[in-house]
C-alpha cells in the first residue's frame, strides 16, 4: 500500500513539472495557435543558467532569479525574431521553424558545455529527507509541489483579478474586439511568452535540483510529453492543461509497474495520449465543436 | 567506384525514398506527419525479423512493406478523426511508441537491435543498385501520382477538406490511401536498409530521423517531388562531402529550418519557381 501511495506522490511531482512547462504552451496556443515546440529549449535554457550561475555565484536561489530573468527574455526574444514574421504563414511553417529552433539550441548546449552535461557543485536539496505521514520526500519535491502551486495559483488570480489579466483573456477570445476595447495585443503577446518562459525556467531550475544534473537532451522528451499534454488538455484550454499534467504524470507513474516491461516510461505518456484522442479527439476539456 | 561510393549512394537512395513518400501524405494530401521514421523502422524490423527467420529477399522486403503499410493504415484512421496540429502531436507520439516498444521486446533484439541479418546476395554494389532503382521507381510514381486524379484528389484534400467534401470527393479515402501508399514506401525503404547494413538498431528510427526527413520536404518545398529530392540528396550528402560538418549535423539541420522557414517557406522549389518566373519576364 505505502508503495502505491509513493507512486502517487512521484506521480504528482512530475504532474506538477509538466505544469510549469505545459502552462506556457498553451498560452501560446491559445493566442497565437502556434506550436511552441522551442518551449523545452528555454526549459533546458533555464536549467543550464540556474547551474552555471548558481555554481559563479554560490546560491542556487541567485541561479533561479537569473533562470527566470533570462527565460523571460528568451521567450519575448523568440516571440519577435522568430513567430511574428511568420505569423501570416500556415501555422505548420512556424511549428517547423520552432522545431528548428529547439534543435539549434540543444546541439547549442552540447557545443558550449559538452555532451556530459553539469551538475551544482553543492547542492544539498534532493538528499534532504522529511517523512511527512509515513512517506519519505526531498526537499526539491516539495518545493516543487509547493511552487507550482503557488505560481499557477498566482496566475490564476492574475488572469482573472486584474486589469491586465482580464485584457489578456479578452484578446485570447476575440483578438479583434478586446483592441477596439483598447487592449495592447502585442504587449498581450510579449507578455504571454514572458509569463509562459518563466514558468519554463522555474520548472527546468527544479528538475536540474531534483536531478543534479543538467544535459543537452534534456528539453527533448518533455517537450514532446507538454505537447501531449496541451492536446489532451483540449489545446488552449488551462484547465484541460492542469488536468492533463496530473493525469499524464500520475499515469507514468504507475504506468512503468504495469506495462514497464512492454514499453518505456516515454512511451507509454504517447499510448496515453493516442489513446484518449480516439476516444475524445477534442482532448479531456475540450468542448465538442472544437 | 569504391565501396564507400556505393554506401553513400544507396543512403542517399534511402533518403530520397523516405523523403518522397513523407511528401506523398503531408506535401500531397497536406496530412503532417512527424513520424515517418517509425514506418521505416517497422518495415526495417519486419524485414530483419523475416531475414532472420530464413525467408528470402523477395517476402522479407514484402513483410517490410506489408508491416509498415498496415500501420500506416491504423494512422490513416487517427488521420480521419484529427486535424492539423491534433495530427501532428499524434504522429510525434507514434515515433516515440514505436521506439520505446521495440526497446522493450526480447524478440526484436530490444536495445541492441537486430544484428544477424543474412545477406541479400547481391553485394554492396547490388543493393546500392537495387536501393537506386527503387528509388528512381519512387521518383517516377510520385511524378505519376501527382499528375494523375488522384493527384488532384489528394490535393483537394490538402487544400480544404471541407470544400473536396462538397465536391464530392472522398476525403476519408483519399487520406487514407495516401498514408498507406507513403508509409508502404517508407516500409520498403527500411526493408532495403535492413538488408544493406544486415545490423539494425531501435535508435536508427527516433524521432529526430522523423524530423530531418520533415526538414528535406519542407526545405525542398511541400508538394513537389523534385524539389524534395534535390533537398533529400543535398541534405544526406552535405555531411559526407565536408566531413567537419557531422558533429555540427543537428546545428545546421536546425538552422536551414529557421532560415528557410523564416525566407522561403516554400522552400526550394518556391526559390526555383521564382528564378524561372524572373527569367520568363526578362
Amino acid at each position: 500500500m505505502a508503495y502505491y501511495i509513493d507512486l502517487a506522490f512521484n506521480g504528482l511531482v512530475f504532474g506538477c513539472m509538466y505544469a510549469l512547462m505545459a502552462v506556457g504552451l498553451t498560452l501560446v496556443y491559445g493566442l497565437l495557435r502556434i506550436l511552441h515546440i522551442a518551449h523545452a529549449a528555454v526549459y533546458a535554457f533555464g536549467a543550464y543558467i540556474t547551474v552555471i550561475v548558481a555554481n559563479a555565484t554560490g546560491s542556487i536561489a541567485i541561479g533561479i532569479l537569473a533562470a527566470i530573468a533570462a527565460c523571460t527574455l528568451l521567450g519575448m526574444a523568440i516571440y519577435r525574431l522568430l513567430y511574428e514574421p511568420l505569423l501570416d504563414y500556415p501555422p505548420y511553417v512556424a511549428m517547423i521553424a520552432s522545431i528548428g529552433l529547439l534543435v539549434v539550441m540543444e546541439d547549442g548546449f552540447r557545443i558550449a558545455f559538452g555532451e556530459q552535461g553539469l551538475t551544482f557543485a553543492r547542492n544539498p536539496y534532493p538528499t534532504q529527507l522529511h517523512d511527512i505521514a509515513g512517506l519519505t520526500v526531498n526537499t526539491v519535491q516539495i518545493a516543487i509541489i509547493a511552487l507550482s502551486t503557488i505560481c499557477l495559483v498566482l496566475l490564476a488570480l492574475f488572469t482573472t483579478r486584474t486589469r491586465i489579466g482580464i485584457g489578456w483573456r479578452a484578446t485570447v477570445s476575440d483578438p479583434r474586439i478586446a483592441t477596439s476595447f483598447g487592449v495592447d495585443a502585442i504587449k498581450v503577446r510579449y507578455l504571454n511568452f514572458a509569463i509562459g518562459s518563466a514558468l519554463a525556467a522555474l520548472g527546468g531550475a527544479l528538475i536540474a535540483l531534483l536531478n543534479n544534473f543538467v544535459e543537452p537532451t534534456m528539453g527533448f522528451v518533455v517537450s514532446y510529453k507538454a505537447l501531449a499534454i496541451i492536446v489532451l488538455g483540449g489545446l488552449g484550454s488551462l484547465q484541460g492543461t492542469l488536468i492533463a499534467s496530473l493525469a499524464l504524470g500520475l499515469t507514468e507513474s504507475y504506468g512503468t509497474i504495469f506495462v514497464g516491461r512492454f514499453l518505456d516510461r516515454d512511451a507509454i505518456a504517447f499510448l496515453f495520449l493516442i489513446a484518449v484522442l480516439l476516444i475524445r479527439p477534442q482532448g479531456l476539456a475540450g468542448a465538442r465543436t472544437a | 567506384m569504391s565501396a564507400y561510393a556505393y554506401s553513400v549512394l544507396a543512403i542517399t537512395g534511402i533518403n530520397v525514398m523516405l523523403a518522397v513518400s513523407l511528401n506523398m501524405i503531408t506535401g500531397f494530401c497536406g496530412q503532417f506527419s512527424l513520424g515517418h521514421a517509425a514506418f521505416y523502422g517497422a518495415g526495417a524490423y519486419a524485414a530483419a525479423f523475416f531475414a532472420a527467420a530464413g525467408s528470402s529477399v523477395p517476402v522479407s522486403l514484402l513483410a517490410g512493406v506489408m508491416v509498415a503499410g498496415a500501420l500506416g493504415v491504423i494512422v490513416g484512421f487517427a488521420s480521419l478523426r484529427l486535424r492539423h496540429d491534433f495530427l501532428a502531436v499524434t504522429t510525434i507520439g507514434i515515433s516515440f511508441l514505436f521506439v520505446g516498444f521495440v526497446r522493450k521486446q526480447p524478440w526484436l533484439g530490444a536495445e541492441m537491435g537486430i544484428s544477424r541479418i543474412p545477406s541479400s546476395g547481391l553485394g554492396t554494389q547490388g543493393n546500392a543498385l537495387l536501393i537506386l532503382a527503387c528509388a528512381l521507381a519512387t521518383i517516377a510514381f510520385s511524378i505519376y501520382v501527382n499528375r494523375s486524379w488522384m493527384g488532384f484528389g489528394f490535393r483537394a484534400v490538402g487544400d480544404d477538406e471541407d470544400t473536396a467534401r462538397s465536391i464530392g470527393i472522398s476525403v476519408s479515402n483519399y487520406k487514407l490511401v495516401a498514408f498507406t501508399l507513403g508509409t508502404a514506401i517508407a516500409g520498403l525503404a527500411g526493408g532495403l536498409y535492413a538488408y544493406f547494413t544486415q545490423f539494425i538498431v531501435p535508435d536508427s528510427f527516433g524521432f529526430l530521423v522523423s524530423v530531418m526527413l520533415m526538414a528535406m520536404v519542407v526545405i525542398g518545398g511541400t508538394g513537389s517531388t523534385l524539389g524534395v529530392v534535390a533537398a533529400a540528396i543535398i541534405l544526406t550528402l552535405l555531411p559526407e562531402i565536408f566531413r567537419f560538418i557531422n558533429e555540427y549535423r543537428l546545428l545546421i539541420f536546425g538552422g536551414l529550418l529557421i532560415l528557410v522557414m523564416r525566407f522561403a517557406p516554400e522552400g526550394l522549389a518556391g526559390l526555383g519557381r521564382v528564378a524561372v518566373g524572373r527569367a520568363w519576364t526578362r
